[in-house]
């Protein structure tokens, strides 16, 4: 799943001329993921036949869509509110009744740039229900450049500015020249490890709340159905797992059910598909 | 919905203007805190946010939020300040003399939305 070169230079081209802003070579994997999902809702089934459609064409306002999704690049901190409030206020206090050894097991799979783990974190500090637990967080991306990025916890003003409480960034950031550095104290809870979703998954252990959130959008259906199978597989039978909020599991593996947490809602593996001890199901 | 943008830039008020209406608001602007005061004590109808910039002439932002908080009448008043001020203990000051929210200039229309969200004040008709 690669851009070609030729629809690439069209890309850059496109949105230098529209923004100014220059994708220099080895961004191909940014244009690849931001245009997915304008390629799935075109009913393309490639990028490629998207753009090479796109440039016969020249719509202007999926031109406009083009550059759009290609320059408003910061991820956003507790990214739509909701799942995080969901967390806190319900997710979190029903799995601390239920793990007498105070451990939670959190896996963040396609953090990008690293705010969705570093806010679980700060969640999770803000849960009274698991003071003085330890909560692991393994955090993972396709991208070794965004996980790089995401390891030194720094952020722009701009990226500060998006959906970040005031309260949070003074209580949880501290200057660092022009940027933010998230506090030491948080980035070390957070382990990142590069892992292609696409492909088995390496050992990682069992756990008890999954983000993969805007992320199956970018696969077809039987790869999404494949991902949620093997996410199955590594969840606590009473494991929790967020998606996002224009993704659901209905007609792409059903061995999920939809459970309201607050304004969001979390999927839970089907009671009548659970065994002792083991969330592994047919 | 209502807001009150309180800030000496005509351009600034305009560009905050245009994003709050966007999603449903009724806009009052004032130039400097005390006009703000005034504009707030001729209103007849309950306000829900006020964003705020520091640096004004005649009544700064920080003065403004401060009155505001005396003030038991204003107390539903959701107060955010947006400011190019951007070092760690002016947000702190700010949250200490009664700011809610703080945004710092420059700043995109989502950023505002998501603090709008942040703060429940997103009108819930336009999504999030």
């Amino acid at each position: 799943m690669t851009i070609s070169p030729h629809a690439f230079t069209f890309v850059r081209e496109l949105v230098r001329a529209e923004s100014a802003i220059v994708l220099e070579t080895g961004k191909e994997y940014l244009v690849e993921s931001r245009l997915v999902p304008l390629a799935r809702a075109a009913g393309h089934p490639s990028v490629d036949a998207y753009v090479a459609d796109l440039s016969t064409r020249r719509t202007p306002a999926a031109l406009k869509q083009v550059v759009e999704a290609l320059t408003t690049n910061e991820t956003s901190w507790f990214r739509d509110s909701d799942p995080f409030t969901a967390l806190r206020q319900s997710v979190f206090p029903a799995l601390a009744k239920t793990r007498p050894n105070r451990t939670l097991r959190v896996w963040a799979a396609a953090c990008s740039s690293g705010q969705e783990p570093y806010s679980i974190v700060m969640t999770a500090l803000d849960t009274p229900e698991l003071a003085g637990w330890r909560v692991e967080l393994l955090a993972t991306d396709l991208s070794e450049e965004m996980l790089d990025r995401a390891r030194t916890g720094e952020y722009s003003q701009l990226e500060v500015n998006r959906g970040l409480p005031a309260t949070t960034m003074v209580r949880h950031f501290e200057r660092a020249g022009l940027n933010w550095r998230i506090n030491r104290s948080i980035r070390e809870r957070v382990e990142f490890r590069q892992l292609n979703l696409t492909r088995p998954f390496p050992p990682m252990g069992r756990f008890d709340v999954v983000f993969l959130r805007n992320v199956l959008i970018y696969f077809d259906l039987p790869t999404k159905r494949d991902v949620l199978k093997r996410v199955r597989q590594v969840m606590a039978p009473d494991g929790h797992l967020f998606l996002g909020a224009a993704e659901m599991t209905m007609g792409v593996d059903d061995a999920w059910e939809r459970v309201p947490a607050g304004r969001s809602s979390v999927y839970r593996i089907r009671e009548d598909l659970k065994m002792e001890g083991s969330s592994c199901v047919l | 919905m209502r807001a009150l943008i309180v800030d000496d830039s005509r351009a600034m008020r305009r560009i905050v203007g245009r994003i709050l209406e966007d999603v449903g608001y009724d806009v009052v602007e004032a130039a400097d805190g005390q006009q703000a005061i005034e504009r707030l004590e001729e209103m007849d109808e309950p306000l829900q946010l006020a964003c705020v910039d520091w640096n004004m002439p005649v009544m700064d932002g920080l003065t403004f939020i401060t009155e505001v908080r005396k003030r038991p009448e204003w107390r539903a008043i959701t107060l955010m300040m947006v400011t190019t001020e951007s070092e760690q203990d002016r947000i702190v000051r700010a949250l200490a003399a009664g700011a809610h929210e703080y945004l710092i200039k420059p700043f995109t229309g989502e950023a505002m939305l998501e603090k709008l969200d942040l703060l429940g004040l997103l009108p819930t008709s336009t999504g999030s």
